[in-house]
Parts: structure tokens; C-alpha cells; sequence
């Protein structure tokens, strides 16, 4: 009586399967799914004059290598290349030292560190962004006389306003804000080792830093593959902490502008520039390829390689 | 692991200054993550003067003033941002949860041609970010009429939430026994009927995880509002404080205010659901 066991031929027109799937499929669909492949096929189209016509590849072609096009667009790329080195050098280590941390056993009070440690993740990047502008801020000078009392003050500076260092002051920002997600996932994987193996290597005299480096270490590292690729896509999507902190032209000098804001400048246009959906797309499209490959070396390489241990 | 360290007294004492060393660290992370989120709170409360004067201090019976919340509340129509967001997120998280489900109990349950297709489909959207589609959805949002309406919104945040929910809930609906459903296709109760009355309760606590990972994203999302309906009437808290803070950019105690509005109730709903989120991450849910 399984639906699976009858046949074509025999069976009435499925009327459930529609029912159950059909609403959630089309909306998927039509808002998600076609979206995303009419942006890709747009990539290939110019529109002048209200008309569009097929181009080709040269949209993208324009954004390489065009003179005031890929200026832009490579300064864009290289940043945001900068911003998820910096979440991977700084976000994961920390998130995997708290996540070892809070997970040492009969640790008093770890539920309360793990909320309030997590608590920033919740809020709203633009919120976020707002609140360091404020802390950063010269005019307030919270950062400053903070640095005074510990006596670095001679190092305070203007760090957001900054071409040099603009940038990497939002990406610690970024990684201020997130820590609690890898903090989270790690520690969530060391809870599910089980403690007689652990224990095994207690008992065979391991102290706790081989413990760590030759037990627990190599049995997180799918979940640190894990969290690499979800920063990666994260990262080159990011739009609302530039665009809330330093605006669309991603300033001083575009030395903050990431893939997303470059995308939202160039399909709404800025200063003189008219915004074009063409080009737009040929950016959405890239930002596409970009994700895409990242994901894919992850599925076929790391976590090919990674064997999964299930308990 | 108890039995051992009770015969290995040594490992006793270690512990010790290991577990003061451990406290300590995360008790210094605890005040590196909220002391952004405190500073601005308490001076919100505070007059302009004292702000900059004594930014660290509590306000006091000189110093305490809502000045900057009347302004806020003047200047702007925070109740409207609130109650669009709170509309919006409702209708798309109930919406993601009900056809999320329905779409994960027909992928599971029913063998069809083009299940693997639509299943992959799904997937997909999980890793590959619904912005990148925003070109195509904005002139589609245009040709529909939909430019500036809350239903814009909720129609993308349920394409947006969709694929992680088919996901989580596929996988709880495979834990739940054949014998179950089978029971009830001998009974010849409806398929209808075994989805409503059977599935849908024993899902309850998968969807509970599934709607604080669903809902998050959307309360604090910038880019649809900023794009899809960026008019006064339809304004989410998000953009709202993102434009209000943007054009009064030099009243401190407005701006600071502003973000307190916008900050203290999703920490305290986070308060209340904490254990529920915490558990949905740790439990496996997200791998």
C-alpha cells in the first residue's frame, strides 16, 4: 500500500504529492531558483536605449579588464580575499580556543558563558556596526582612554577613517561579532566525543595538549571545514556592515569595498555612475562562480579527505 | 573517567589552577563581548554632557534623562518599523515552517520521479546566497507590483529560509518510525490526515529549531528591506535604524537611544529562547 510500490500506469494522479510539495516548490522557485539562473543568463545581455541585446562575455570581460571597470572590481575581490583571511586567522582560532575551553569538564557557569559569549552573534550587523563606530570614535574617545589606561594610548587612531587600516578594523568587527558561531559548532562536536576514548588516552598517559592535538583534534576538524566554508560564503556576501559603517562607496577611497557592496554600487549606480542591471547581474554572477568553486573544493577535497567519525 | 581521577590524585591537584586559568579566560571573553553592547545601553540613559564626561559610568539622578528615546520616538516611527518587522517575520517563519515541513514530508516519504532533483535543488539554495538573485527579484518584484509591500519581503524570506528547513526537518522525518504511518494507511486514513494528525506534532521540537535559525536572519536582515521596500510605510526596524542613525548622525544621545531601541528587545526575547537555540546548534542540527 506504500505509494512507492504502484505502478505508473495503475496509480491516480498523485493530488497529495502536489498538495504537499507544490506551494513550498513554486515559492522556492519562482523567488530563489529562477532569480538566480535569470541573473546568469542576463549576465550575458547590454542593455542601451531600453533595449537589451546578447553580448556575450562581455560584460565580464569589461569588468576584468576594462580601465575604470576592473580597477574597481579587483580592489573589491582583493579586499574581500583580506576579510576572510582575517576571519580564518582570527574568528576560527579563538572560536576553537573558547569552544576547548568551555567544554573542560565539570566547568562551572559554561552555560552562562556560552549565552552570554554568543550574545553579539544575535544582533544585526548594522546594529553591530554602529556601536563600534561609536566606540572607535575620536569624538568619544572610549577606545582612547581605554588604550591610555593600559598605557598604549600613543597607539589610538582614527582606525576606521583610515585607508591603511579601515578595513581590517571592520573585519576584527566582523570577527568580534561572529566568534560565537565556530565558538559554537566546535563545541557542540567535542560534547559528542565519547569519554572512553579520551579517557584510553589518559590512561596511556597522554597528558591534556596531546589529548587535545592527537585525539579531539583531528575528530573536530570536519567541523572546522565546516565552519571555514560557511565564513567563506558568509564573507563573500557581505554588504551590511560596510554599508552601515562606511556607505556605499565603501570608503575612505573604496579601501573597505567588498564583492556586495561593489554589487549593490553597480547595479543601483552612484555619484555620476549610472547604476545598470547587466552589469549587475555579470557581478552577481561572479560573486556566483566564486561561492560555487569555494564550495565545491570543499565538498570534493576537504571533505572527501575528512573521514566522519560517528559515535 | 571519574572512577580514574579519584585514584590518580595527582591529576587532582592540576586541576586546580587549570580550572582558575579556564574562568578566567572566559570570564575576559564574556567582558570583551558585552561591554560594546553595555556602554551603549547605559549611555543611552544619559544626559549629553555625562556621555562624553564619564562614558563608562551608570547614570545617575543627574545624569539619567530619556531625552534621546522622546526624540527617537518624535523623529521617526519606530512603532511602525517594529510592527513591520514583527509582521513580516512572523508570516515568513510560520509560512517557512508549515511548507517547509509539508515540502520535507513529501521528499521523505514518496518515491516520484524528480524527487533526487528537487531534493538536490533545495540543497543547493543553502549554500548558494539568495542575494545574488536580487537583479532578477527586484524586476520580478516590479512586474508583480510588489515594489514596497510587506509581501515582497515575506515571499523572499520564505524562498531564503526554505532549503535549511526541507533539510532539518527531512532528517527528523526520517527518524520517525514506518511503522507509525503504515499503521494508519491500514486504518486507510488520509495521506492529508497522517500529515496533519500523525507527522506534524511529532515534528514540533525540530521546528522549534528550525524557526529561531529562520527567524534570526530575517529580523536582521538590511539588504531586502534597503532594495525591496525601502518606503516609510513598509520600513523594517533594521533599515529603520540604519536611515534614522545615517541622518542624525551627530545627537548622540538620539543615535545612542536608536540602537538601544533596536538592541534590547532581541536580547531579551534571545534571554528567553537561549536554551532552545543553544540546544537546536549543539544538538547536530547544522552539520
Amino acid at each position: 500500500m506504500t505509494p512507492s510500490n504502484q505502478h505508473d500506469e495503475k496509480k491516480p494522479f498523485p493530488w497529495h504529492l502536489v498538495f504537499f510539495l507544490g506551494p513550498g516548490l513554486l515559492i522556492y522557485v519562482v523567488f530563489s531558483v529562477y532569480p538566480l539562473l535569470d541573473t546568469l543568463v542576463l549576465s550575458l545581455f547590454n542593455e542601451q536605449q531600453g533595449q537589451s541585446h546578447f553580448v556575450g562575455l562581455q560584460n565580464f570581460i569589461t569588468l576584468v579588464t576594462d580601465d575604470t571597470w576592473s580597477q574597481a572590481f579587483w580592489n573589491a575581490l582583493g579586499n574581500n580575499f583580506k576579510f576572510f583571511a582575517i576571519h580564518m586567522l582570527v574568528q576560527n582560532p579563538i572560536g576553537l580556543l573558547l569552544a576547548v575551553l568551555l567544554s573542560s569538564p565539570k566547568l562551572r557557569l559554561s552555560g552562562t558563558y556560552r549565552t552570554l559569549i554568543f550574545m553579539p552573534t544575535m544582533l544585526s550587523v548594522v546594529i553591530i556596526g554602529f556601536v563600534w563606530q561609536l566606540l572607535l570614535s575620536p569624538i568619544w574617545g572610549i577606545s582612547e582612554n581605554f588604550l591610555y589606561s593600559i598605557g598604549l594610548g600613543q597607539y589610538f587612531d582614527a582606525w576606521l577613517g583610515k585607508e591603511s587600516s579601515a578595513l581590517i578594523t571592520l573585519a576584527f568587527i566582523s570577527v568580534w561579532q561572529f566568534v560565537g558561531i565556530p565558538m559554537m559548532l566546535i563545541y557542540a562536536t567535542l560534547l559528542n566525543i565519547p569519554d572512553d576514548i579520551v579517557d584510553a588516552s589518559v590512561v596511556d598517559g597522554a597528558n591534556s595538549f596531546q589529548t587535545f592535538w592527537h585525539i579531539k583534534l583531528p575528530l573536530i576538524l570536519p567541523t572546522i571545514a565546516m565552519v571555514s566554508i560557511l565564513t567563506f560564503v558568509a564573507n563573500f556576501n557581505a554588504f551590511e556592515l560596510i554599508y552601515a559603517v562606511k556607505g556605499a562607496l565603501a570608503g575612505p577611497n573604496f579601501s573597505t569595498d567588498l564583492m556586495g557592496t561593489f554589487f549593490y554600487r553597480t547595479f543601483f549606480g552612484f555619484q555620476l555612475q549610472q547604476g545598470s542591471a547587466s552589469m549587475g547581474a555579470a557581478v552577481a554572477t561572479l560573486m556566483f562562480l566564486i561561492i560555487l568553486v569555494g564550495v565545491m573544493l570543499f565538498l570534493f577535497f576537504i571533505q572527501r579527505r575528512i573521514q566522519r567519525f560517528q559515535f | 573517567m571519574k572512577l580514574f581521577s579519584r585514584f590518580i590524585p595527582s591529576s587532582r591537584m592540576r586541576q586546580v589552577p587549570k580550572s582558575v586559568t579556564v574562568h578566567a579566560v572566559l570570564l575576559a571573553y564574556t567582558v570583551i563581548a558585552l561591554f560594546p553592547i553595555i556602554v551603549v545601553v547605559i549611555n543611552a540613559f544619559k544626559e549629553r554632557r555625562a556621555i562624553f564626561r564619564d562614558p563608562l559610568g551608570l547614570p545617575d539622578s543627574d545624569s539619567f534623562t530619556l531625552v534621546g528615546f522622546q526624540q527617537v520616538l518624535l523623529r521617526s516611527d519606530f512603532g511602525l518599523y517594529s510592527w513591520n518587522s514583527l509582521v513580516v517575520t512572523i508570516l515568513a517563519v510560520g509560512l517557512v515552517l508549515l511548507l517547509g515541513a509539508m515540502a520535507a514530508w513529501a521528499l521523505t516519504e514518496y518515491k516520484f520521479k524528480g524527487n533526487l532533483l528537487i531534493t538536490f535543488l533545495f540543497a543547493m539554495g543553502i549554500m548558494i546566497p539568495i542575494r545574488l538573485g536580487t537583479v532578477s527579484i527586484l524586476s520580478l518584484m516590479v512586474n508583480l507590483d510588489l515594489v514596497n509591500t510587506l509581501t515582497a519581503l515575506v515571499l523572499v524570506y520564505i524562498a531564503q529560509g526554505l532549503p535549511l528547513a526541507v533539510y532539518i526537518l527531512s532528517e527528523f522525518v526520517r527518524t520517525i518510525p514506518k511503522e507509525l504511518t503504515e499503521a494508519a494507511r491500514c486504518d486507510s486514513v488520509s495521506e492529508y490526515k497522517i500529515f496533519f494528525c500523525v507527522i506534524l506534532p511529532l515534528l514540533k521540537p525540530a521546528m522549534a529549531t528550525v524557526a529561531v535559525f529562520t527567524m534570526i536572519p530575517i529580523w536582521n536582515d538590511l539588504w531586502f528591506p534597503l532594495i525591496l521596500a525601502p518606503g516609510e510605510e513598509t520600513r523594517t526596524i533594521t533599515l529603520g535604524v540604519q536611515q534614522f542613525v545615517g541622518q542624525y548622525v551627530t545627537d548622540w544621545n538620539s543615535v545612542l537611544s536608536a540602537l538601544t531601541l533596536a538592541i534590547v528587545p532581541v536580547l531579551i526575547l534571545y534571554t528567553i529562547f537561549s536554551r532552545q537555540l543553544i540546544r537546536g546548534l549543539t544538538s547536530g542540527a547544522v552539520k
